[in-house]
C-alpha cells in the first residue's frame, strides 16, 4: 500500500464514515425515542426470578444468546487444542511473587463466588465471576504453574462443557415438562438461573485460563497446584 | 446530560475508526489484532452509550448485556486468533 493511499485517501474515507456515524448516533440520541426494548424488559424484571436487569436479560429474555455465547467459547477452545500441545510454561517465579499469588489467586476465586451470587441483584453474574476464575488462571500460569492450575484432562474437558451442559438439561427439562426450551416457570426461575449461572461460570473460567495456556494441556510435567 | 452521552458515543466511534485505520494500513498479524481489540472497545462504547437514558431512568439493560457476552468472546476469539499466529510463526520457521 503506497503511503499516500494509507495517510491521505485511507483516513479521508474512514472520516467520512465517522461524520455519517456520528451524525447517526446523534439522532438516534436526541430524537424522539420510539418503541425500546427497555421498558418491556425493565417493566417484567420481576417475573424473571432475579432482580437485576441485565441477569434477567442474559439468563432469561436471552437465554438463547446466552447459550450460544458459550459455544462460542467452547469452539475457541476446541480451535486453541486442535493446534497441538501448549508452549512450555514461564519459570517458576521468586518468592515475592509467589507470595503474591499465593494471596490472590484464593482471594479472586473466593470473588467470583461472590461476582456469581451477587449477580442476582446488582451488577454481576457468570461472566464476570468466570473472567475473574479466568484470571486466577493466567495468574498461576504467568507465575509458572504449567498447568495454570486446571484439573487433569479429563476432568477440564468436562468442566468446559459445564455451562452448555447445563444450560442443555435445563432446557430439555423444560420441554419435557411442557413449558418449552428454556422457558422457566417464574417460581422456579432463580434456582435455575444460579445452576445455569454457576455451570457457565466454571465453563467460562476454565476456558479462558486453558485459552491462556495456547495449546492443548501437557501434564506430563505437572506440578501441583496451591 | 445528553452531551455526557454523545461525548461517550462519539469517543468509541473515533476508536473504532481509529482501529479500522490500522486495521487496513499495517501488515503483521500481531498489529491487526490489536486493531481488532481496539475496534470492539470502540463498538461496546458505543452500545454503552446507546444504553443511557438520562440520569433518572435506568439504563437500557439489553446493550449492556450485549456487550457483557461481547467481551468474554472477543477475548476468546482473541486468544484463538494468537493460538494460529503462534502456530503460523512455528510452522516458518521449519
Amino acid at each position: 500500500m503506497t503511503r499516500f493511499v494509507s495517510l491521505v485517501l485511507l483516513p479521508l474515507g474512514l472520516a467520512a464514515i465517522g461524520v455519517v456515524l456520528i451524525w447517526t448516533f446523534y439522532l438516534a440520541a436526541t430524537g424522539e425515542a420510539g418503541a425500546r426494548l427497555a421498558d418491556l424488559a425493565l417493566a417484567r424484571v420481576p417475573e424473571t426470578g432475579v432482580s437485576n436487569p441485565v441477569t434477567s436479560v442474559l439468563l432469561n429474555y436471552r437465554a438463547y444468546d446466552t447459550l450460544l455465547e458459550l459455544a462460542v467459547l467452547l469452539a475457541a477452545l476446541l480451535g486453541i487444542w486442535s493446534l497441538g500441545p501448549a508452549a512450555p510454561g514461564f519459570q517458576r517465579g521468586g518468592e515475592i511473587l509467589q507470595g503474591m499469588v499465593d494471596w490472590f489467586v484464593p482471594l479472586l476465586i473466593l470473588a467470583a463466588g461472590y461476582m456469581l451470587w451477587v449477580g442476582a441483584y446488582a451488577p454481576g453474574g457468570a461472566f464476570q465471576a468466570g473472567a475473574l476464575l479466568g484470571s486466577a488462571g493466567v495468574m498461576l500460569a504467568l507465575a509458572g504453574y504449567p498447568s495454570a492450575g486446571l484439573p487433569s484432562e479429563r476432568l477440564l474437558r468436562l468442566l468446559s462443557i459445564l455451562g452448555i451442559l447445563a444450560f442443555c438439561l435445563v432446557g430439555l427439562v423444560l420441554m419435557v415438562l411442557g413449558l418449552g426450551f428454556l422457558t422457566y416457570p417464574p417460581e422456579l426461575a432463580k434456582w435455575l438461573i444460579l445452576l445455569i449461572e454457576t455451570g457457565a461460570t466454571l465453563a467460562i473460567g476454565v476456558t479462558l485460563a486453558a485459552a491462556y495456556l495456547g495449546g492443548r494441556p501437557d501434564h506430563t510435567s505437572e506440578v501441583d497446584a496451591p | 446530560m445528553i452531551s455526557t452521552q454523545l461525548f461517550y458515543g462519539g469517543g468509541g466511534i473515533l476508536l473504532l475508526l481509529l482501529g479500522l485505520w490500522s486495521f487496513l494500513v499495517h501488515a503483521p498479524l500481531l498489529r491487526k489484532l490489536i486493531a481488532l481489540n481496539v475496534m470492539g472497545a470502540g463498538v461496546f462504547h458505543i452500545l454503552v452509550a446507546t444504553a443511557y437514558r438520562g440520569l433518572d431512568t435506568p439504563p437500557d439493560p439489553v446493550p449492556h448485556a450485549l456487550v457483557l457476552t461481547g467481551i468474554v468472546v472477543a477475548v476468546s476469539a482473541t486468544a484463538l486468533a494468537l493460538a494460529f499466529g503462534q502456530r503460523l510463526d512455528r510452522d516458518d520457521d521449519r
